[in-house]
Parts: C-alpha cells; structure tokens; sequence
C-alpha cells in the first residue's frame, strides 16, 4: 500500500509534528554532520577550536577579574568554576549566533526541497551540542590538575545538557524564523548574547548578584543549566527557587519558540 | 487506473507586497505599526484582506494516473514552476486540495543540497539524506550514482572544484537514483553537453518505463513529445488543456500564435529584443505569406516556394536601400542570403515612408529542419537595422526527390547523373 499525502493550506497554530521529525531523522543527522565537518574544515587547528573558545575566555576572565577585583568562586578554584559555567554558555551563544542566521544561509534548500524545516535551525545547534562534549573533556581534565573530587551528581548532566539544548532551540528557532521576515535579527543577536551573559551567573556566582537582581536571573533560562552545570561537575550546591523557575523557562521558551517556528513556516517559500 | 496524483481546485495567491516585506527592516516595521507584524504572523489572511497580488495558479483540476509521463506546458509566468512549488511542498496553496499516492521526488534544479567545500563523496550521502534517502539505501544505491555521474577520480575533492559539468551530472546523478513513485522534473536538461542530456532523458524514459510517474515541465517541445504520454497546458494560471503530449503542444503553439504579437502570423518587430546594437528602428514587422504553423515558426515543405513579406518605416529619405533576409542554422551558421540587390528586377534607390517587400523563393532548398532567418536593410553597404533570429522557418521532409528519399547534409539540390558506358560496357559494375 502506497503512502497517501495530502496537501492542503494550512491556518493557525500547528503541532510540532514528532513522528514527521522522527521519521526523516537521517536529515537531522547529516544536519548535524555537514555542520561538524565544515566548520574546520581548512583551518589550521581544526577541532581544538571546539574548546579553544571557553577556553580562551576562560583565561581571560581569571586574569581580567581574578587579578584586578577578586571574585569570589565560592568554592572551587576560579579557572575551573568558570570554565564549567563557559562550557554550557559558550553552547548556548554560539547555538543561538548559529541557528538564529541557519534559514537565511539555507535559502536555496528552502526554496528548491522539502524537509522538515525544524532541522536547520536544530542541525546547527546540535553541532555546538558535540563541541561541548569536547570542552567537557577538557573540564575533566582541569579537575584532575585542581585534584578536584567528582560527585554522584555527574549522572545527572545529561539532563541538564538537554536543558540547554532546549533552551538554545527556543531561542534560535524563534529568531530564525523572525529572521526570515526581519533581517534585523541578524543585528540584534550580538547584543542580546553579549548582554545575556552578563544575567547569566557564568563569570560570577549568584551570590555577587545583589538580591533585587535575582529574580531576572532566575527568569533566565541558561541560570539553571549554568547551575546544573557546577552542580553535577563539580557538586556546588543548588539555589533551588532560581533553579527551578530558570529550567521552568527554558521549558516554556522551547515550547513558543517551536510553536512560533511551526506557525511562520508556512510562508517561508514564499517570503525567503 | 489508479490515480498518482489528484488536484482539486488549486490555486496560489502571491502578494506583490510579499516581495518588499522579505527584506523589511525593524524601523519600517514599527513606521507601519503593530499591523504588518499581524499580517506576518497570519499570512493566510494577508492574501484575503489585500488583493494586491496575482492569482499564479487559479482553479486547477486534474489528475495524472499511475506510470503516466505528463508533459506541462507554458509560456513564462503561465504557473508550471508554481505548480511544482506546490507539489513538492515548497509553498503552501491558497486553496485547493492535492493527493500524492506514493513517495515524490523532485528534480528542481539539481544540486541545490550540494555544498561547495564537501567532496562528491560526502556530498551524496548529505543530498540523499536531504532528498529522503536512507542510509542504507544511499549506500546500496552509491555505485550506481558514481558510475552514472561519471565523476569517477574526483570523488574525494571538493564539489567547488568541479567543472560544472560533472557538478551537474553528480547532482542529477543522487537525484534520478531516489526511489521514487512520483518523479517530478523541470528543466535540468538545459544544463549538461549534449551526451549527458540524452542519458538524462534515457534515465527518465527509464523511470517512466518501470510504471512510475512522470511530471516533466520543459520547454524542450520535442523532448515532451517523446517522452510524454499525457500534455496539459497552463496559460496565466489557468489549465487551458489537457489531453495526450501531441495535442497538447499543438494547442499551446496555437496559443502563442492567437495571444502574442499582433495579427495572424505576422511578427512584430518593432519591440524584439533581437535587433542588433546601434540600429535603427527601421524595420516593423515580417511575416511567412501563406504557410501553416505558428507564427513564430513557419512550416514549409523542403523545396516548396517561401513567401516572405517585411514592413519597415523609413523616418528619413535612404538612398541606396537594400532589403535582405539571411538564412542561419540552429548553430548560427550562414546558409544563403537573398537581398534585393540580387534581383536584377527590382530597382534599388532612395526609400522613405512606411514601405513593404515581399520576398519570393521559388524552393527553398534547405534540408528538413529548423531555420533562424536575419532580416537586415542596408544603405550602400552599411548596415542601418538588423533583427538576428526574426523569423524560424520550419523545413519539412518531402518527397523532393520523386524518390521517395531524403537529402543527406544541410541543403536539399537536385541534379541530373546519367552512367557513361566505358570501354568494356560494363554498367553495373561501376
């Protein structure tokens, strides 16, 4: 019995139709991979750039801050505290850098061949999702020159990793899709990533940001991944309130963000 | 007969609006107020509140059954790319209702899932994956695409260093080898030498062959009458006819001679954008007196007489005018030329006003086949206008001979052989 496909205009809000992405999973999956192998493709130090980043970040931070004003990490040394905030940070800023632009930089795919188009904004952030395992191995590593004791809580980070993959996709497929009609995006996505790291408890523990403050924080979806992050990795303890209200939001901002996606979708052949 | 492919009602509304909002900034965005911001996030409503547009496809019913070649034909802007868009999912209808029986696959301009830094290689599995291939099924099928595309050695370099002729041949290559029970095609034989184009076309025969379904849309008139078995016509937005390949060609080249252009079969030439650089706009029309076919291509039997008539405008007084038409091949090659300076009847002198000449070939002695013909006014040598391609001439076969056979090569001669009786008188050996 041959498939049937019907095609008809569609109104309103549409489902994020799960068996359809589960179906052509295989277009994820070469997404993902044409993604990894061009990224370094042609430069000189290929994948060390995957954790060249935080890295890099990292050290400037720690003299930066470290030297000149000391920040308090509360607890463990400030190299490795802010590298494990970086890791899940620099994810999240490259993913929404990367997928927010991803339509506009497949405009001949979306106008020449159906796919789900869901993928390309995910296809790119999952890229980012593989240089974060890299820098964890790095994170690993740094624990082992501060002979800094691992916990039970690792188990959990996958959870959080996912946490921020969420929060990523919501962001990015939002302003993709804005993207499409306004180029603006383009200009404002700097900003609102240079500017989101400041509210995001990366460089600083929570405890440096004044109470008043706290609540933006907590409205943050990235805070609880951070959080997680340190809790898992290097067993800090939790701030629960802003930890749940943070993972609440990535939560929701997943789902509008989806949600909005699905919906402009319809005109992307037309207005692109 | 079970149905591929059931369309009901289509039709597609595009706003001209469309065009300017794609590239709105933030600033005219908030200028025009919360307004198009709502019309963004519906656009469905958009096409119904605003009727600044244009309907490219309107009430369009039919069906294509299964293991048909469907031909769809029509002059630009008539909708065939619309309707495409449409089944492969690209664009929304406005309206309307489409049924796919079985997996569909696309040939819209082939490569466009390439990227330029992968390697042929890689470039296959990220194309299948995209075009809705399997892994197992890319890698079952990855031999075939390699032999077929020809690119052999340079599988592992960068597609970006490819000619764009094995870049073209790789892309079709992925794209023809997708198992698919619907195949839709536009135009990628236009790209491609000649040797890869009748592959391509062998390719599909094939397909059609195997009891799939075909959707073709070509301008290539002859490559639909021979590969298709059903033609419909589309005509500014409209299904204007639908019935077998041939009648359907027949009823698109009688569309164009009845819409475009003027009067019965002559040709306006006032407007072409054929005239050659520099010239001046003398000449204003040509028309074939007399002969059947479209009017942008005159039919004619090989040896048959060739009745041409050319209006031109002289605004100012031409001396020594001379009126002639140049008979290319397809190639461009120069055939003959006949000009009034040859005909030691016509009087050549000073011209001026609205003047018509009419061009008598008592045989054109041309082989069967098709003709651009130039048509150019000279003074005293210099050339004032020229129209390159003004008019095709159709050469049809003939009994020309009384033999029953055919000319070999471009022109159609006759002459007169009689065997010599040698020596020996032996004839028949010679």
């Amino acid at each position: 019995m041959k498939s049937k496909l019907i095609i008809q205009p569609r109104a309103g809000w549409q489902p994020v139709l799960l068996s359809e992405l589960w179906q052509s999973r295989d277009v994820l999956r070469v997404m993902v991979w044409r993604d990894v192998t061009l990224r370094y493709r042609q430069t000189l130090f290929g994948g060390l750039w995957a954790v060249m980043q935080p890295l890099i970040a990292m050290l400037l931070f720690t003299v930066l801050f470290n030297r000149l004003n000391p920040l308090s990490s509360d607890g463990p040394a400030y190299p490795l505290f802010a590298f494990v905030g970086l890791l899940p940070w620099t994810f999240f800023a490259n993913s929404v850098t990367m997928s927010s632009n991803s339509l506009l930089s497949n405009q001949a795919l979306i106008s020449k061949i159906y796919f789900p188009r869901l993928f390309i904004p995910l296809g790119s952030i999952g890229a980012f999702m593989l240089d974060m395992l890299v820098g964890l191995g790095l994170a690993f590593a740094m624990m082992v020159y501060y002979r800094y004791p691992a916990t039970s809580g690792i188990l959990l980070l996958p959870v959080f990793a996912l946490y921020g993959a969420m929060a990523a996709s919501g962001v990015g497929c939002l302003l993709a899709a804005v993207n499409v009609q306004y180029r603006d995006v383009k200009y404002v996505v700097p900003f609102l990533v240079q500017m989101g790291m400041f509210i995001t408890p990366v460089i600083y523990p929570i405890s440096y940001m004044p109470a008043k403050w706290r609540p933006l924080l907590a409205l943050n979806p990235m805070t609880g991944v951070v959080l997680g992050f340190r809790y898992s990795i290097l067993g800090m303890p939790l701030d629960w309130p802003i930890f749940v209200v943070s993972l609440s939001s990535a939560t929701v901002i997943c789902f509008i963000g989806l949600v909005v996606f699905r919906r402009m979708e319809v005109s992307f052949g037309d207005v692109i | 007969m079970n149905p591929a492919i059931e369309i009901e009602n289509l039709s597609k509304f595009y706003n001209r609006a469309d065009k300017a909002a794609s590239h709105t900034t933030l600033q005219e965005a908030l200028a025009n107020g919360l307004q198009k911001s709502i019309d963004a996030f519906y656009p469905g409503r958009r096409g119904k509140s605003c009727q600044r547009g244009f309907w490219a496809l309107k009430d369009i019913n039919f069906q294509v059954n299964e293991g048909d070649v469907l031909g769809v034909i029509g002059s630009n802007g008539a909708g065939k790319s619309t309707l495409l868009k449409i089944l492969s999912r690209i664009t929304e209808p406005t309206s309307g209702k489409i049924a796919i029986y079985g997996r569909l696959a696309s040939l819209l301009e082939v490569g466009t899932g390439f990227h330029p830094e992968l390697t042929g290689r890689e470039n296959i599995f990220l194309n299948g994956a995209i075009l809705g291939m399997g892994r197992s099924e890319i890698l079952s099928k990855f031999d075939e695409i390699v032999a077929f595309a020809e690119v052999g050695e340079f599988l592992d370099m960068p597609v970006k260093r490819y000619s764009s002729g094995m870049y073209v041949r790789l892309a079709f290559a992925v794209s023809a080898h997708l198992q698919s029970d619907v195949l839709l095609v536009d135009e990628v034989l236009a790209v491609g030498d000649v040797g890869f184009q009748r592959k391509c076309l062998g390719k599909m025969a094939e397909v059609s062959g195997q009891g799939r379904t075909v959707i073709f849309v070509s301008h290539n008139l002859a490559a639909i009458e021979n590969l298709c078995t059903r033609g419909i016509v589309l005509n500014h937005g409209r299904l204007c006819y639908e019935g077998s390949a041939k009648n359907a060609i027949k009823a698109y080249l009688d569309l164009q001679s009845s819409s475009d252009e003027g009067d019965g079969g002559k040709i306006d030439l006032r407007t072409t954008l054929k005239r050659a650089p520099g010239c001046q706009q003398l000449l204003q029309g040509i028309e074939v007196v007399g002969a059947e076919g479209a009017h942008r291509s005159a039919v004619v039997a090989m040896g048959a007489p060739l009745r041409i008539r050319i209006m031109a405008n002289f605004g100012k007084r031409i001396p020594e005018a001379e009126v002639g038409l140049g008979f290319d091949s397809f190639y461009g090659l120069r055939l003959f030329t006949v000009s009034t300076v040859h005909d030691p009847a016509y009087s050549t002198g000073e011209l001026y006003g609205e003047q018509q000449f009419e061009c008598v070939i008592p045989g054109v002695p041309l082989a069967a086949g098709e003709y651009r013909v130039k048509v150019f006014v000279r003074s005293g040598g210099v050339v004032l206008d020229a129209v390159e391609d003004a008019l095709r001439v159709q050469v049809a076969e003939s009994d020309f001979f009384g033999t029953g056979r055919q000319p070999y090569g471009a022109f159609a001669h006759r002459a007169t052989w009689s065997a010599i009786c040698s020596d020996n008188g032996n004839v028949s050996s010679a």
